[in-house]
């Protein structure tokens, strides 16, 4: 086992060192314009492509959001809190988007605007074939993008090595910590947002800080850290005066997404964000309730990113939207839900084919359960993933082998332009 | 081997005589301090003179069987502020009447004035109650000579994570700090089990006050073999979470002090708010981890007791927890050899945590490991430890804020994982400027530290001293080269503070 792993290792250590080589040279270069050039061959505008990933922390209750409304038994097992099957004449009732699903009508002024402009779609029965249950070692493998049987130890994460394979053009991760989705050999920034105004410290102190690390293990990360807490407060001193006269009146997610927006537009081509809460095992609501304020919350920050996007940035964007699984089919005990397995991805942004249902489905009935507790996966989330990079990026099969080993790239017709 | 090393450093008093025993850094590792001196830190929450004085005239050996065994009292002029707290002064039970007057007092509301009025007191009040409880671990993490306990029960607390802003927990997590994770920070882990298992705090977070037979929810269940026991992958399937589920049946809380009707059945148990109803027990078999229980029938929480054993003593459990423990001393993932030996000691001596924890803390490993990046507590935690020994800081709350901004506030963790052991999880690009920010704070003396909060009065004014006697004789011949020159490079006093608070020497144990 060790020899084939060795023989494999060799030339991926040798298109790492290029990759470096490379990385390099374009830094040295013309920055953010060599990300383009080195693009160019492959016939898309990729260096304007943007990828935003939204990891919802917690497994959300796909089932009440895309809803089943066909399914007698999704009503028969959820008698508290399933969602009012479509009716013009009930504003707490599922609004209908085809002849199986609708959403939840907590997104009729949100979300369901950009379903009707074909900027938004689903793909049901997404997940993973780990079936620990576990939220932690879930969340973790996703973010790795490895397959349930990998150890998930040191192999960094699957967006930090697109970028790497993209020749690393500007990412961030807007979380508190560095996510594990992107580490990996290049560091990735993080910043919480709500840390995005002023610069910390002047240049001279700045240079203080990075001389202790001098040498030290740390010393490159201080060091961009420092310069990128500079530029980000720079890049948004225009909007926090505009928010000073009161333009800007978010608050929470939304005002953070508002900033995300800004940042993507002018700069980051990588983005990750997480949102947290959604573990709902007691009282979760149905049209109201808990799930209904995340969604609330949730959709307005997506809202808000699209506008301070505007539109020709956002022509250029992808939002995917992922969750470690769902949960139980049927209600608990405590009118919440539990644990479960397959979950709904969503995906939004000007390059994505919307006002559809992508992937393959299944009949929705308590027969078709998996373990007879949760929805199926039928499309698992690193063929997913990668056919969507594939079509976003033009990568080839082996920079997909790569970003994800050992999947094969399952293409689902999302994406406008698509350059695979 | 530790008495070996003793006489290299301690005989020689000159800490510089072991300076040859430098470590390598590694990417994610940094060796701040050489010898023993980096050994002591990493047994406490941040030296200071006092815990350095001990550990010099004890030699290693006494000083940790010390640490391990012994619970000294706090400095009087701690122990009278602690005591002055509301959650010293009142009863868990106390606490919830007062809690449900609150209550009252919005629902009986006549205007919308008064219910708002009503509303913030009862913030006002549950926001006090688990302040009260960040006041008295602070002062106890900066000012007790257990400081090896001290550190454990942020261990285990974080181990038994709950989380402060869900239901009435706020209410009922200083009980749970105070009376279910410290008293057994260094005891029996099979207790320490028992003890989360019965808190209120631990049956609220992980619903299982609502597990009844016939309403099963499976969230504790789950969480008590994945994270408290057992480990992710440790061979239990989805129907062992249910079986087990299933046992914890009926156990749940009651903060009505009312009798309930079930208090009459055999097997009732209400201990404070905790309460086994056996009504709400499922009585059918179980099996779980292949072992059978039989439907205990009336005397249902036996049945629990024997699941907590039965957990307690899987070899699984023996690696998770060791693992655990070195992870957060180590800072990384540890090797296997290590997990082995406090595992083996773990198992030996029945979940006996002193003396699993006594293998790590004595082990090669151990005291010529790299140093591990602080997580926000034991970087606070220690530059306090080390600006205001002998000073007493009246005033919490700016430390408490400290935490918060750097993504670690006390009881502030949703998720039942708790916050993560590796160092790499706490320095990002974002958190090492994050790290200076929160350094500058701490270090420009105007921090509010010696202010009265309103709950306790002021200590007088200070300003941090970090440039102290036994900084330049103890540590500073230990620091690098370079630090001491950018030092030297201060254009201020706070600007040599915010330096050395951002110093490798200070963000590494």
């Amino acid at each position: 086992m060790t020899e084939i792993s060795d023989r494999q290792a060799l030339p991926d250590l040798q298109r790492r060192r290029l990759l470096q080589l490379m990385g390099g040279l374009l830094i040295a270069s013309t920055g953010l314009l060599s990300y383009g050039r080195l693009w160019a061959a492959s016939g898309g505008n990729a260096s304007q492509t943007r990828l935003l990933v939204v990891f919802l922390r917690g497994a959300y209750d796909a089932a009440n959001v895309l809803v089943p409304y066909r399914s007698a038994d999704y009503y028969r097992l959820r008698p508290n809190i399933a969602i009012p099957a479509p009716d013009a004449a009930n504003p707490k009732s599922a609004i209908q988007l085809d002849e199986q699903w609708a959403l939840h009508p907590v997104l009729r002024e949100s979300l369901y605007p950009l379903w009707q402009k074909d900027e938004l779609a689903f793909i049901p029965f997404a997940g993973t074939n780990d079936t620990s249950r576990s939220h932690f070692e879930t969340q973790d493998r996703i973010e790795a993008g490895l397959d349930e049987h990998a150890s998930l130890t040191e192999q960094g994460g699957f967006l930090a090595r697109l970028n790497a394979e993209l020749g690393q053009p500007a990412s961030i991760a807007f979380t508190a910590q560095l996510p594990v989705i992107f580490t990996g050999e290049v560091t990735v920034p993080n910043l919480a947002l709500r840390d995005a105004g002023k610069a910390p410290f002047d240049a001279r102190q700045s240079n203080l800080l990075s001389a202790l690390y001098k040498g030290q293990p740390n010393e490159e990360k201080v060091k961009s850290g420092l310069q990128m807490r500079q530029e980000v407060a720079s890049m948004l001193a225009d909007e926090m005066q505009a928010a000073s006269r009161g333009a800007v009146s978010a608050k929470g997610f939304e005002l953070e997404a508002r900033h995300m927006g800004k940042l993507m537009r002018d700069h980051y081509k990588i983005g990750f964000v997480d949102v947290g809460g959604w573990d709902t095992h007691v009282n979760e609501g149905s049209s109201q309730g808990l799930l209904a304020n995340l969604l609330g919350n949730l959709s307005r920050g997506l809202v808000s990113f699209k506008e301070e996007m505007g539109p020709a940035a956002w022509q250029e964007t992808t939002v995917l939207v992922i969750s470690e699984f769902g949960r139980t089919f049927r209600e608990n005990g405590n009118r919440g839900t539990d644990h479960g397995h397959g979950t709904v991805y969503w995906l939004m942004g000007g390059k994505v084919k919307g006002g559809r249902i992508l992937g393959d489905q299944v009949k929705i009935a308590e027969s078709t359960l998996f373990q007879k507790r949760d929805y199926v996966v039928l499309n698992e989330y690193r063929s997913v993933i990668g056919g969507l990079l594939q079509n976003l990026y033009g990568l080839d099969r082996q920079q997909l082998g790569r970003i994800f080993p050992g999947a094969s790239p399952k293409n689902l017709g999302a994406i406008y332009g698509d350059i695979s | 081997m530790l008495k070996k090393t003793l006489l290299l450093c301690v005989a020689g008093m000159l800490l510089s005589a072991c300076q040859n025993l430098t470590v390598t850094p590694s990417p994610d590792s940094y060796a701040p301090f050489q010898c023993n001196l980096h050994w002591l830190e990493r047994c406490t929450l941040g030296v200071n003179e006092a815990a350095f004085e001990r550990w010099q005239s004890q030699g290693s050996d006494k000083w940790l069987d010390g640490q391990l065994k012994t619970t000294h009292p706090l400095p009087p002029e701690i122990q009278q502020r602690v005591d002055a707290l509301d959650i010293s002064q009142q009863s868990l039970q106390r606490i919830l009447a007062h809690a449900s007057d609150l209550k009252a007092a919005i629902d009986a509301a006549q205007t919308d004035e008064a219910r708002e009025a009503a509303r913030k007191s009862q913030r006002e009040y549950e926001n006090g109650i688990v302040q009260d409880a960040m006041r008295r671990n602070l002062w106890r993490a900066v000012y007790s000579q257990d400081s090896l306990r001290e550190r454990m029960t942020w261990f285990w607390f974080n181990h038994f994570n709950v989380f402060s802003g869900k239901a009435n927990l706020r209410y009922l997590i200083p009980d749970y700090e105070e009376n279910a994770i410290r008293p057994h920070a260094l005891g029996k882990f099979s207790e320490l089990v028992m003890a989360t298992l019965k808190h209120p705090a631990m049956l609220v977070y992980l619903d299982n006050a609502q597990n009844a037979a016939g309403k099963i929810n499976e969230n504790y269940a789950r969480e008590l073999m994945e994270l408290h026991t057992l480990g992710v992958n440790a061979g239990y399937t989805q129907q062992d979470v249910q079986e087990l589920a299933r046992i914890l049946t009926g156990v749940g809380v009651n903060f009505s002090e009312k009798p309930k009707p079930a208090a009459k059945l055999t097997g009732y148990i209400l201990d404070g708010a905790f309460e086994f109803n056996p009504r709400r027990h499922d009585t059918g078999d179980k099996v779980l981890l292949g072992h059978k229980f039989h439907g205990a029938g009336f005397n249902g929480f036996n049945e629990v007791e024997q699941a907590v054993k039965l957990l307690c003593r899987q070899s699984a459990t023996a690696k998770h927890i060791s693992t655990q423990m070195a992870a957060y001393f180590l800072g990384k993932e540890p090797a296997a050899p290590l997990v082995n030996a406090m595992a083996a000691t773990f198992q030996k001596s029945d979940g006996d945590i002193a003396a699993t924890l006594k293998v790590l803390l004595t082990s090669q490993v151990l005291q010529q490991n790299a140093g591990s990046f602080k997580d926000p507590y034991r970087y606070v935690v220690a530059a306090l430890r080390q600006g205001y020994e002998g000073r007493i800081i009246s005033n919490m709350k700016p430390a408490m804020n400290w935490l918060n901004q750097m993504g670690e506030p006390l009881y502030g963790k949703l998720t039942p994982d708790g916050y993560s052991m590796l160092g790499e999880a706490w320095s990002s690009e974002g958190q090492m400027v994050k790290r200076f920010e929160i350094a500058r704070a701490i270090g420009s003396g105007g921090a509010g530290l010696f202010d009265s909060d309103g709950k306790s009065s002021s200590s007088g004014a200070g300003f941090p001293g970090f440039q102290s006697r036994f900084f330049y004789r103890a540590i500073e011949p230990q620091i690098s080269a370079n630090t001491r020159d950018v030092l030297n490079l201060a254009g201020s006093q706070q600007e040599w503070n915010l330096l050395w608070l951002s110093s490798p020497e200070m963000m590494y144990d």
